[in-house]
């Protein structure tokens, strides 16, 4: 992978975060503690202000730096746990990747997530999110960016009938059922943007 | 850091306010005196609530001690960001790292008051964290 896509994926990830700040920080505002969308906004700030030297990087160092600056930027839960998402993705992606090990290391990736959160799917987090959307990449096959768009954005609305069980929002119990989950959102968007940077 | 704190188990409190932080550091301080090393942080890094990777880093050095070291934290980013900052840190400190499931204000007075007496960092986190409900 060259330079000039590391930098336009990197971007597409952080402006679509930006972009969405504040929506998503309602959708917080609902369940949790209403700082997701300013936190991942501060966070990708730093990502796009570090991208011309992250960019220039073989991808697997570019995704750990993108980690990193995530982890040390975000503050929130949210912070360590995409921070640990591209740490992990990057250690395992190879720097040209193919869709088999574009696929293994995003399952990789969701694992450290699932560690790091004490969760797993079903309990309305972003991994209600990156759990189908991993299945979908190692199920592999034609279209494979429509799909994994697709999947990631329906994901993220299946969230809302569920039952907080981890996070701020499990203290609202039965009523966080009904509210999208923030986390869940701003993953979708981010794969979404990716998959449209990619000119899937 | 004092020699004579030397043996004694650090106690670092991380919460989501600076104003939380600073208010069970002081009420360990009073409860337990200052043979304990006691470091503090709260806040994210633009001053509002939340908590700082890098900031959490820097108090667990501030309380460090060859005993090791107990994080007493409140909600959930709390937890996971310093679970974060353990992994970060090099290997001969990280596994002399813990953090505690157990209420911060509590959970640091008497984790203080068990490190004072010198007992070991499994000793401080048992003890801070009997007072969980389970």
């Amino acid at each position: 992978m060259d330079e000039a896509m590391r930098k336009r994926l990197i971007e597409a990830m952080a402006r679509t975060v930006i972009t969405h700040a504040e929506e998503l920080t309602e959708l917080d505002r609902q369940i949790g503690d209403g700082d997701h969308g300013l936190n991942m906004k501060r966070g990708f700030e730093a990502v796009l202000e570090a991208l011309p030297a992250t960019a220039a990087k073989p991808l697997p160092e570019a995704l750990q730096g993108v980690g990193t600056t995530l982890v040390m930027k975000v503050g929130g839960a949210s912070g360590p746990l995409y921070g640990t998402f591209f740490l992990a993705l990057g250690k395992t992606m190879p720097d040209t990747p193919t869709a088999a090990t574009l696929a293994e290391a995003f399952a990789a990736a969701v694992e450290a997530v699932k560690a790091r959160g004490k969760s797993q799917a079903g309990q309305k987090t972003m991994l209600d999110v990156l759990v189908p959307v991993a299945a979908v990449l190692s199920a592999g096959g034609e279209g494979l960016g429509t799909r994994v768009r697709s999947q990631a954005l329906a994901a993220a609305e299946a969230t809302r009938p569920m039952k907080a069980i981890r996070g701020r929002a499990s203290f609202l119990g039965e009523r966080s059922i009904g509210h999208l989950d923030p986390g869940a959102r701003s993953s979708a968007l981010m794969i979404a943007a990716v998959c449209d940077a990619i000119g899937a | 850091m004092t020699r004579k704190t030397a043996a004694h188990v650090g106690v670092v409190i991380v919460s989501h306010s600076s104003k939380v932080a600073e208010g069970a550091a002081d009420m360990v301080r009073q409860m337990v005196g200052d043979t304990v090393p006691l470091a503090f942080t709260g806040g994210n890094a633009d001053g509002g609530l939340g908590t700082d990777v890098a900031a959490i880093l820097a108090a667990i050095d501030r309380a460090w001690t060859p005993a090791g070291v107990v994080i007493l934290v409140d909600l959930g980013g709390a937890e996971t960001n310093s679970e974060m900052a353990v992994e970060m840190l090099d290997e001969k400190r990280r596994g002399r790292v813990a953090v505690c499931n157990a209420p911060i204000v509590e959970g640091a007075v008497i984790a203080a008051t068990e490190a004072s007496g010198g007992s070991s960092l499994e000793t401080v986190k048992r003890m801070a964290e009997e007072l969980s409900p389970q």
